[in-house]
């Protein structure tokens, strides 16, 4: 009798300590991101991950884009969100940060990340970063290499030549610019690739050092140049939203199209035939830079609440190294700004080139953290300008006075 | 016995209590009306109630800070922009309801007086106005988008030959093509047509239930005195339909001011261009749950909203029931 409840006292002390020898082993960890269309790419860094982090068991789980803010903001507060998180940066970020690890003093790797990718992820309030930049995004004029190469162009480097370039095109039966104004947010794209020549690459210290405000002629006059490209915008641009535009350019029905670095991977899915290449904005005079507009586009971040934040960290902070940049380069075409990752694709490389002579993306990187945000307030607008409804001076003062609601440089 | 407590009649469970009858039809009861009645709470009750207490606090995003009182209310009603956004969705809101009971309602009761007086072919018809109310909204949606593109849309190809047609034969210059979606004139009026494209078959085929429900003698009646179609309709149809108009007049004012999953769809979040397509619904979900553009969410004055929202469709349907309703003894 004795001896029989011995064994089995055994036997559950050995059941019981495999159990926890097995969970020891088996740290799971989960990863939220909003990259649905990255998952077998992301599942494959995390297998080789996991290969030399015997034990640690990390599950990839995309939800849907539009949405995955909304989710991750509740899931947050709740308690329940992943271990690891993607998040994005500037104002969506800092609605999450209070739910956030601060990895600043925890993955030493960021000291080296360029400043203004940090800031994409830095809170205010502290100045801690809460994640690991991931990628950034530029933006840049494409153009279709056999329309130009048919008409004999070449791309245009200053405002003028753009034009005549345009009225080329145009002469020829093509679409010049595929761009339109229906969906809102390109509006802002529209301004941030052509804006940045006529205000210029000290506006956005200006602006945030409270010494200019938007309605400064540097920026209406950068307004009123978009006017100038209303006759090459697709007919009735007004009804062309952000879709049509992009099939416009990808079948060869228009010769460019204003828009994000993020395009370079939809424009080959949507023809892998197109020939084409990207091209910044063009100069105001012969002799000036080409500037872009530049921003962070996310992070990835260790959940405050994870119950293995030192497994979550370790993570993080491979994601941080520049074999994970290298990988995240080559594999989703991001432009990473882990410092030393090249490369091989001549687009993207073209892309981390022109981000030598970038200004920040204005509204987003400057204005997005409180209501009503400065996207916003210049997104309403600037359908009712192209209409001719409304001048870019009222644009700039209707943004100046919003933003001065809550940014104190514009309230005196 | 036969005065006595009905216990006898139902055999003793097995070393078990008996119950009354009473008792067991109270348990059938409850068991009946439990479960719905936990839903309700849950999902209606519940949230409403929250949705009340967060708009009397400050949130940072979606972090709960001290109490606020009224001052989300305050700051949608009475500050800049919100005040703005408040009051131009609210007037959208009131375009969509009136123009829906004019161009929906008023051609639905046309279709079904005529539908009513059986001509040939009434039922094929029936099915044929009633079938876009069977698609999925989404497919609504994206179709008529399509259709409204002002570059591949079937819409503007056609407008675009109505215009030379009027050319040719009156040498009238026309061009009637639009990019409907793309201005703030037309918009909000292309998102309703589209609904009142969808929706028609609805009020339609509850009209006609309320003609096909008068008894037939009335109409009899009514033209052996020597009253014309007119005046039938006038003052025979139209009184004792008012049931059925009550009823439409207040969903589709439900309808028009939680209006949210076509302009989504449609337009977008931020109710484009220029917020012209902007209705309550879409600045709720935008306020309480951001937008990849906006500053921070604010589920304080998101549920401020919501909380606004839900009493003036609430005071304002039960009023209008009301009088709906003594209108309709009045007319009978």
């Amino acid at each position: 009798m004795m001896a029989k409840s011995t064994t089995k006292r055994l036997l559950l002390i050995t059941l019981v300590l495999s159990l926890v020898g097995f969970g020891l082993a088996q740290t799971k960890l989960t990863f939220w991101s909003w990259r649905t269309e990255d998952v077998d790419e992301y599942n494959e860094i995390i297998a080789g991950y996991e290969a030399e982090h015997p034990g640690v068991d990390i599950e990839f789980q995309a939800y849907e884009t539009s949405t995955y803010q909304t989710v991750l903001s509740a899931a947050l507060s709740a308690g329940e969100a992943g271990d690891i998180v993607h998040v994005r940066a500037y104002g969506n970020f800092e609605t999450i940060a209070d739910f956030l690890l601060p990895l600043d003093d925890q993955v030493p790797a960021l000291a080296d990340f360029p400043r203004l990718a940090l800031d994409g992820e830095r809170r205010r309030s502290d100045g801690r970063v809460y994640a690991v930049p991931f990628a950034s995004q530029t933006l840049v004029v494409y153009y279709n290499t056999d329309i130009f190469s048919e008409l004999g162009l070449a791309p245009p480097e200053t405002w003028d030549e753009f034009l005549s370039t345009a009225q080329t095109i145009k002469d020829n039966g093509y679409i010049p610019l595929a761009n339109g104004t229906a969906t809102t947010w390109m509006n802002e794209v529209f301004m941030g690739v052509f804006g940045p020549n006529f205000y210029g690459a000290e506006f956005f210290d200006d602006i945030m050092a409270g010494e200019a405000d938007f309605t400064d002629a540097r920026f209406t006059g950068a307004l009123e140049k978009l006017l100038e490209l209303r006759p090459y915008m697709t007919p009735d641009f007004e009804g062309i939203d952000y879709a049509t535009a992009q099939n416009l350019f990808a079948n060869g029905l228009a010769a460019m199209f204003a828009g994000g670095s993020w395009e370079i991977a939809n424009f080959r899915d949507l023809n892998p035939d197109l020939n084409f290449d990207l091209m910044p904005g063009p100069a105001a005079e012969a002799g000036q830079p080409q500037l872009v507009s530049w921003f962070l586009d996310g992070g990835y971040a260790v959940n405050a609440a994870s119950p293995n934040q030192e497994e979550a960290l370790e993570f993080v902070r491979f994601l941080a190294t520049q074999e994970f940049g290298q990988q995240l380069t080559d594999m989703l075409q991001n432009i990473s700004p882990i410092p030393g990752v090249v490369s091989t694709d001549p687009l993207l490389a073209k892309v981390a080139e022109l981000n030598q002579t970038s200004t920040p993306y204005i509204m987003l990187v400057g204005f997005r953290y409180e209501t009503p945000s400065g996207s916003v307030m210049m997104q309403e607008r600037l359908p009712g300008m192209f209409a001719g409804e409304i001048t870019p001076e009222q644009v700039g003062s209707e943004v100046t006075e919003g933003i001065a609601t809550y940014f104190a440089p514009f309230q005196n | 016995m036969k005065d006595g407590p009905n216990l006898t009649r139902t055999p003793p469970a097995k070393g078990g209590f008996r119950l009354g009858r009473r008792a067991s039809r109270a348990i059938w009861l409850a068991t009946l009306l439990v479960p719905p009645a936990l839903l309700f709470l849950t999902f209606v009750v519940y949230p409403m109630i929250s949705a009340l207490v967060y708009s009397l606090y400050e949130w940072r995003g979606i972090s709960r800070l001290g109490f606020y009182g009224l001052e989300n209310f305050r700051t949608l009603l009475f500050d800049q922009p919100w005040q703005a956004w408040t009051i131009n969705a609210f007037w959208h809101n009131v375009v969509v309801f009136v123009t829906l009971m004019v161009v929906q309602n008023a051609v639905a009761l046309v279709l079904a007086l005529i539908l009513g007086s059986n001509p040939r072919g009434s039922r094929f018809y029936q099915v044929v106005f009633f079938l876009p109310v069977t698609l999925a909204l989404v497919l609504v949606g994206f179709q008529w988008k399509l259709f409204l593109n002002p570059m591949f849309g079937v819409v503007n190809k056609l407008l675009d030959a109505l215009s030379q047609g009027i050319e040719r034969l009156v040498g009238l210059q026309v061009d009637l093509s639009q990019p409907w979606l793309g201005q703030e004139s037309t918009a909000l009026v292309a998102l309703i047509l589209v609904n009142a494209w969808r929706w028609l078959g609805f009020p339609t085929i509850v009209f006609l239930a309320g003609i096909r429900s008068i008894p037939h003698e009335y109409f009899e009646a009514a033209r052996l005195d020597g009253a014309n179609e007119w005046q039938v309709a006038r003052h025979v149809t139209w009184p004792l339909l008012a049931p059925a108009v009550t009823i439409i007049v207040i969903l589709t004012f439900i309808g028009s001011f939680n209006w949210f999953d076509l302009p989504y769809v449609m337009a977008g979040l931020d109710g484009p261009p220029g917020k012209s397509t902007d209705v309550l619904g879409l600045y709720f979900y935008r306020t309480a749950f951001g937008e990849v553009s906006g500053g921070l969410q604010n589920f304080g004055q998101g549920s401020a909203l919501a909380v606004l929202m839900f009493l003036f469709i609430l005071v304002v349907s039960v009023v209008w029931t009301r009088a709906l309703r003594s209108r309709e003894v009045e007319l009978q």
